[in-house]
């Protein structure tokens, strides 16, 4: 008994995320105040001065962003965070680091909108985190954790793919994911191979060559190039990098389908619905981008219903649609985000009953 | 065995460390747990509260609509939160700041412990979230008072470590008065 | 035969793509001048702002970030703190330092980033045609201000130099101009020490250049030249207007 309590740590899932980062060996953080995040910069205020690292609070998440990509552009790990309002602003700084082909993390709590909105819990940015965000045509990877653990683990792992992939990668999460305690075993960083970063500033030495970190592409040709690139090393990712969790899916005739804190919630109304004989299943993406379509795909040759639930008006249920077989129904439950929106898993049970049932 | 309750009364009533001390202990029974804050509008004086579920498995959903037990700490909360107590659930009241007769939930088994004044007796009114913890452990069963004791020195700041007996015999006071 | 000059080291042996009788090469000239002076080349990280000097990295022999319009001071930022031996300089135009960038440029200089930031002050945006700047000249005409710039509805001229010279933060801040060999022997000392405080680490550095735009000023080189004298001059008169290391 006294081995669990050493063992296990009990923290907030945006100190998860900030402990996980230090552990991923990121020793530079740049960002601005913002509700329901302000944990994260809080934890590394404190932390990363006692390591060697820097820590700033930036004059706006612009400039947060921005020191990212100078930082980032000279190899190191490095990470922002902020909740929608802040995000939007990072936007720029978001598409200039995919166009530079910069790694980096940004963890996305996600509050009500649009405009200020409110800090409930709320999923309605999945467009703007799985769409790129910002200007010209790119992707970034998305990650969605469901616990406090998987903060720790998503937020880990976003360094990893990141770096392997040139892409900056995104934590999304909300404020019941972001505030709540749990349990956590704080896993040492997992051994990954990681490509030499041969592309980075660092004052070019003598007898080296020039390195430039740009996204001005003016050459004949070289801007179509680079995205086709791109879109080849999305397949890529698409291809390796897929992540997603089943349960009870194998007899199952409904699936429900749900990311994040929805999922943990949905959670606890499958097995409610189990309890009462019926066979649901719950399929839960853990990547956003790439999106696991497959598992979508191969699930609906032999289940033909889904039910999607979203804390919005329905943004992932696009991808579940595109996703599944073409003879599968979905259908959609959405409490767009707000104070008193966040469903009970009562709530859910009764949905998922409705739709089982019809 | 999955678990959960929930915490509720006025900010400053230390329903947040109440349920922090539960999470320590229930982790502490090899359990892995969640606990979800919420908070009122204002520092002290609003309301505070907190859902706190625990199993030996997969928590499930941190969002309890109708939870199994409720520590309900002033009037306004029994008076907003004891009708959604799962049938069959308990609710353990302060009876000395709740008037549980105001409600009629025939389903649900209250226990009411005088936690103002259990701590007000033991010397600080301030201890009423140890006496409320106590009486937890005492009417559920779920979890020990040797593991929240245990706990207090996870859930409390070092230096208010010095307090730890004084809040071993609130949870003791707390859980004998629900045994009654 | 003793060689009296050269190319800098710091700089390609390539033509730029600048217009006849811009200033920029004059002041792309400096920097590296003062970056071979101290010999630190290899160990200088430049960032690019967006404006006639985006191309930054296809005339200095330096590893060069491109930044967003106006973020090279955070973009500097970032580079700096994570690799604090080096020589980080910004090098920015008036549209993007003291417009859409004037967040950035501030707070970069309140936190005394040990980095020098070059600022290029030739009233007009080169890149995009000859719009109005921040420190167009009342009653100048642009391409956005073809009646003359009005300070009633437009404002007046912003002087950056003075302006950051208020901050605690910043070590050193000054004017030159490359109009004449006298101000370009002046601007190349300043330019020096700009670069001298972050070779010893005295803290933030602000060198403003006027310079000359004739493409978009409409003038032949020789009476844009003129112009910086006649006009600018008085407005943003020339000098060091913060110097706490006495460099």
């Amino acid at each position: 008994m006294e081995a669990g309590l050493s063992t296990k740590l009990f923290v907030k899932g945006n100190e998860a995320v900030a402990m996980a980062s230090v552990e991923a060996g990121c020793r530079y953080y740049f960002g601005y105040p913002i509700t329901p995040q302000s944990d994260i910069p809080e934890y590394l205020s404190r932390e990363l001065p006692r390591l060697g690292g820097e820590f700033i609070q930036a004059e706006s998440e612009i400039g947060a962003i921005n020191m990212l990509l100078g930082a980032s552009a000279t190899g190191v790990r490095c990470m922002t965070s902020s909740s929608g309002p802040g995000i939007s602003l990072k936007q720029e700084g978001i598409s200039y680091m995919a166009g530079s082909e910069l790694p980096g993390v940004i963890v996305d709590i996600m509050r009500q909108g649009p405009g200020l909105g409110g800090i409930d819990a709320s999923q309605a940015d999945y467009w703007q985190a799985t769409r790129g965000g910002g200007h010209g045509g790119y992707r970034i990877i998305v990650l969605a954790p469901a616990s406090v653990q998987e903060m720790y683990d998503l937020t880990m792992l976003a360094f990893d793919l990141s770096d392997i992939y040139r892409i900056p990668a995104m934590v999304l999460a909300d404020s019941v994911i972001g505030q709540m305690k749990e349990s956590l075993v704080a896993n040492p960083r997992p051994v990954a191979t990681l490509p030499a970063k041969d592309w980075a500033v660092r004052g070019r030495g003598e007898g080296q060559l020039q390195q430039v970190v740009k996204s001005l592409k003016l050459g004949d040709g070289e801007m179509e190039a680079h995205h086709w690139k791109m879109h080849a090393r999305y397949q890529e990712l698409a291809d390796a990098e897929c992540r997603w969790e089943e349960l009870q899916t194998d007899d199952a005739t409904l699936i429900v389908t749900a990311f994040g804190s929805v999922a943990r919630i949905a959670r606890t109304a499958v097995a409610m619905a189990r309890a009462e004989g019926m066979q649901v299943g719950l399929l839960r993406p853990i990547t956003l981008f790439p999106f696991p379509s497959k598992a979508y795909a191969d699930l609906s040759t032999r289940c033909k219903r889904f039910l999607d639930i979203e804390l919005s008006t329905g943004q992932m249920v696009d991808d579940v649609r595109l996703s599944v077989a073409r003879d599968t129904e979905v259908d959609f439950y959405g409490r767009p985000p707000g104070a008193g929106s966040l469903p009970t898993p009562e709530e859910l049970f009764e949905q998922i009953a409705k739709n089982y049932r019809r | 065995m999955r678990h959960d309750v929930f915490i509720s009364g006025y900010g400053g009533q230390g329903v947040l460390l109440a349920g922090n001390l539960l999470s320590y202990a229930a982790i502490h029974e090899g359990n892995n747990v969640s606990f979800f804050p919420a908070y009122g509008v204002e520092k002290r004086g609003g309301s505070a509260m907190c859902t706190i579920v625990f199993a030996e498995g997969d928590t499930g959903s941190p969002v309890v609509g109708h939870p199994s037990v409720a520590l309900i700490l002033n009037q306004l909360s029994f008076d907003k939160y004891a009708a959604k107590i799962k049938p069959g659930g308990v609710c353990v009241v302060n009876s000395t700041l709740v008037d549980s007769t105001t409600l009629d939930l025939p389903d649900v088994r209250i226990i009411k412990v005088p936690m103002n004044q259990i701590a007000l007796d033991l010397g600080d009114v301030r201890m009423v979230n140890m006496v409320a913890c106590g009486a937890y452990g005492a009417a559920t069963g779920a979890l020990s008072l040797a593991s929240m004791g245990e706990a207090l020195k996870k859930a409390l700041p070092e230096r208010n470590h010095r307090l730890i007996p004084a809040n071993i015999k609130a949870m003791e006071a707390g859980a004998a008065a629900a045994l009654v | 035969m003793k060689q009296v000059f050269s190319r800098p080291e710091s700089l390609k042996d390539i033509q730029t793509h600048f217009c006849p009788g811009c200033h920029h090469g004059s002041v792309h000239r400096l920097a590296a001048e003062a970056m071979d002076e101290f010999g630190v080349r290899g160990e200088t990280i430049g960032v690019a702002s967006v404006g006639c000097s985006v191309f930054l990295y296809g005339y200095f022999d330096v590893d060069v970030i491109e930044a967003p319009h106006g973020r090279a001071p955070a973009v500097a930022t970032g580079a700096k703190r994570a690799r604090p031996d080096r020589i980080v300089f910004s090098y920015q135009g008036d549209g993007d330092l003291a417009a859409i960038g004037t967040a950035e440029i501030i707070h970069a200089a309140n936190r005394g980033e040990d980095i020098t930031v070059i600022f290029v002050n030739n009233t007009t945006y080169g890149m995009t045609g000859g719009q109005m700047a921040p420190t167009t000249m009342v009653g100048q005409k642009t391409s956005t201000s073809p009646y003359g710039r009005d300070h009633s509805k437009d404002g007046y001229p912003i002087r950056m130099a003075e302006l950051l010279a208020q901050l605690e933060g910043v070590g050193f801040s000054a004017r030159v101009a490359v109009n004449s060999p006298k101000n370009v022997m002046q601007a190349k000392k300043l330019m020096k020490t700009a670069f001298r405080y972050q070779v010893e680490k005295k803290g933030f550095a602000f060198i403003e250049v006027l310079a000359a735009c004739p493409t978009n000023w409409g003038m032949n080189p020789l009476a844009a030249n003129q112009r910086v004298g006649d006009e600018m001059v008085p407005y943003f008169p020339l000098g060091v207007y913060r110097n706490t290391a006495n460099l």
